[in-house]
């Protein structure tokens, strides 16, 4: 039993020096040193070169002049320290509600279909992502509230649109927040939030 | 659902088998010895255990040395998250963790499970994320992969006692296979978006004036070894679905291979080193066939299902979006879920408790047919190697032979310790969540109730028993009730697992090789891969349908029933 200690603990001390400690340090200066932006969580800078966010974190979007994105359980809504989704299975009562009271919001705003991506909230509650659909859905709203011609919004959308990478893997996706500078950037104004 | 998704089903599948031939090849290597180029610093790291690397061990000798190596980790992990609050590398100011959280959290991450009680990045260190967890990261998965190399050698054995040594398993394997991989993809994965800091994270005022702060640790270097060595511990709470882990469809490639990539090399190795090809191919055909009939079925659940919940607002939804991330959808996200299910991962781009009820029915499945499809690394094989020697002592009964397997006659002794191995699994689910179905205390942590709060207990203690670590997370856990139990659950999954396949390689490596005879029972085509494929479902079936019919499957037929 004894002759069984020093390699168990020697060997350990030297994984934790060597998986524990040599390979991420090592990895993490050379991110840093050849990767910046993306080591540093590819942060989205303003025009007072203070960062606005991360181009891959979703934000928190209530102003009629923005693009909208999906419902958010991290936190009281896209908190990135807290990550979350909502977790309720298909039949929870309380999920219901949530997209019934979603559902009914957007209805008050357009009679047009409502995609499910704008009523049920992602795994993160970080999706910086909306379907293109759920877009073209906003367009209107967002074109009368900036003043901007509808096909001006939609060019600004198709913009910031990607995939499906190949043709087949993954959806289409809409990058919210980019849309969202593109339209500061055409009207020159941030818009403040609803509420 | 649509033809992009079979096709990307497809697609994932076939880049994994092609990706595990050439890594089987090279693991071989390493199991034998032949792969030399680190040399030096193994002498230096022998010198330094004490360990002539030389020196065989017969089973009893192998299995004291995991369980000896296993509990010094345990020991050291457990320090550190108890006393986080004083150690350095700690920019977020995190406390040390409560007793129970942190006997969950220590046994988790060295059973290979990587079942998080806990939020990440609201509870722990950037230390403990590196020099704690990482770590573990490394050494489960190599533990289990030397396990099956131990294993391998009694297949290829003649009448010999030795089945190797497992300090130099443990040792090889990490300094050749899952450090230089770990270190290339931990760069690529950074060059795609995932963050490599040491900072606490950034606050950011939103376009609209609000704060965020965005939580920053070095993730790349952890994600990849969390998805490579089968463990699926995240960093974040989200897990895989978090942008930060896993920001696009590139990354998710890289992560759903990395994770069954090892676990079918192991397969291919062990073909190899036993002269049984054939054999481990259909080994492989079984894992294959069963992942991705299960990733069709989760895709077909949450596609087709319809959803009370949007019928009643008005939506007219085509697919469950509920948990997912846009950026996946839901052909990625199932076939993500089969895999991380299948191979005791873990990890989760999209949450399975929010999935169709048959969805997140047949993920659950997936982790009590032992975790064989392909599996953990190194895990998956000796687990489908236990039920292939059920499946020829079957076979012989059917015919009224001594079975053999790969030269081995399979007796009474095997068989009995094969069936130990396989009831842990019933015995720690079931008998655990009959106990918390009733415990006021233990009901206390559900979110959801009915038969979708059965099926959160169910998925717990199948998750921890099985070594698999992913949640139905409506379930609170960090409770001493299910901190406690949950980690004796995973104890017994991988140490009650362990210790009777070490017994078998001890058996089987002292008997003769035999070579086979026309009466022989082919173990290398079609008709075993059925009839394996067989033995698992009704095994599975028999011991797991009563409770998930009325988990899962009761809970379909509601959703049916609501007009």
């Amino acid at each position: 039993m004894l002759s069984l200690i020093r390699p168990a603990l020697v060997s350990m001390a030297f994984f934790i020096l060597l998986t524990g400690l040599a390979y991420p340090l090592a990895v993490t200066g050379i991110a840093q040193a050849a990767l910046p932006a993306q080591a540093n969580g590819s942060l989205v800078m303003g025009k007072a070169g203070k960062p606005l966010g991360s181009a891959l974190i979703g934000q928190a979007f209530t102003a009629p002049g923005y693009l909208h994105g999906r419902p958010s359980a991290a936190g009281a809504g896209y908190d990135a320290s807290a990550s979350s989704g909502s977790n309720y299975g298909p039949l929870n009562e309380d999920y219901a509600a949530r997209v019934k009271e979603s559902a009914d919001a957007l209805k008050a705003e357009s009679a047009a279909a409502i995609p499910v991506d704008a009523v049920t909230a992602s795994g993160s509650g970080l999706d910086p992502h909306i379907s293109p659909a759920y877009a073209e859905r906003q367009v209107a709203r967002i074109a009368v509230a900036r003043g901007l011609a509808p096909a001006k919004v939609r060019a600004m959308i198709a913009d910031a649109t990607q995939g499906p990478t190949l043709g087949f893997l993954g959806q289409p996706t809409v990058n919210v927040l980019a849309v969202n500078m593109a339209l500061d950037a055409a009207s020159g104004t941030a818009q403040l939030p609803a509420r | 659902m649509d033809w992009r998704g079979w096709a990307e089903i497809v697609f994932t599948i076939g880049l994994t088998l092609a990706l595990s031939w050439p890594l089987g090849a090279y693991l071989k290597r390493v199991w034998t010895g032949e792969a030399q180029w680190l040399a030096p610093v193994e002498r230096a790291a022998y010198a330094a255990f004490g360990v002539n690397r030389d020196k065989g061990q017969n089973w009893l000798g192998y299995a004291a040395a995991v369980l000896a190596f296993s509990a010094a980790g345990f020991t050291i992990l457990y320090a550190m998250l108890r006393l986080q609050g004083l150690l350095p590398l700690n920019p977020q100011g995190f406390p040390g963790l409560t007793s129970d959280l942190a006997f969950n959290t220590a046994v988790s991450f060295v059973t290979n499970t990587n079942w998080q009680s806990y939020a990440g990045e609201t509870t722990l260190s950037t230390l403990s994320q590196m020099a704690g967890l990482t770590v573990q990261n490394f050494v489960s998965a190599a533990a289990g992969l030397s396990v099956a190399a131990a294993l391998a050698r009694a297949f290829a054995a003649d009448k010999a006692e030795g089945l190797g040594n497992f300090w130099v398993d443990l040792t090889r394997i990490v300094l050749y296979v899952l450090l230089p991989v770990s270190v290339v993809f931990a760069l690529v994965l950074v060059a795609l978006g995932v963050p490599q800091s040491l900072s606490a994270g950034t606050p950011v005022t939103t376009l609209e004036g609000a704060q965020q702060t965005l939580a920053l640790f070095p993730v790349a270097s952890q994600e990849i070894i969390k998805q490579f060595g089968t463990n699926g511990g995240g960093i974040f709470n989200a897990n895989s679905a978090h942008p930060f882990e896993n920001p696009n469809i590139w990354t998710n490639l890289i992560q759903m291979v990395a994770m069954n990539v090892l676990s079918l090399a192991a397969v291919f190795a062990f073909g190899r080193m036993v002269l049984a090809r054939k054999e481990a191919r259909a080994l492989a055909a079984v894992m294959v066939i069963l992942v991705g009939a299960a990733a069709g079925g989760i895709y077909a659940a949450e596609t087709l299902t319809p959803q009370p919940a949007m019928a009643a607002a008005g939506v007219d939804a085509t697919a469950n979006m509920e948990g997912k991330e846009v950026r996946f959808g839901p052909a990625t996200t199932s076939t993500f879920a089969a895999f991380t299910t299948g191979a005791s991962d873990g990890a989760v781009n999209g949450m399975h408790g929010s999935f169709m009820p048959l969805g997140g029915g047949i993920a659950m499945f997936m982790i009590q047919l032992g975790e064989i499809l392909p599996g953990g690394v190194g895990s998956g094989l000796y687990g489908m190697l236990v039920m292939a020697l059920l499946a020829v002592f079957v076979a012989g009964l059917m015919v009224g032979r001594t079975p053999e397997y790969l030269g081995k006659k399979v007796e009474a002794r095997e068989i009995k310790l094969a069936m130990l191995a396989v009831l842990i699994l019933p015995l720690a689910i079931l008998g655990f969540s009959a106990v918390a179905a009733v415990l006021p205390s233990a009901l206390k942590g559900l979110l959801n109730t009915g038969p979708h709060g059965l099926s959160e207990i169910l998925y717990a203690y199948s998750s921890a028993a099985g070594n698999n670590g992913s949640a139905f997370a409506g379930l609170t856990a960090n409770s001493p009730w299910w901190n406690t139990t949950l980690g004796i659950a995973m104890l017994l999954g991988r140490f009650a697992y362990i210790v009777p396949v070490l017994a078998i390689a001890g058996a089987l490596a002292a008997k003769p090789k035999l070579a086979p005879t026309t009466g022989t029972l082919p173990t290398d085509g079609p008709l075993f891969v059925g009839l394996l494929i067989g033995i698992i479902l009704i095994l599975g079936g028999l011991q797991f349908f009563p409770a998930l019919a009325l988990g899962p499957i009761v809970e379909h037929f509601q959703v049916l029933a609501v007009r």
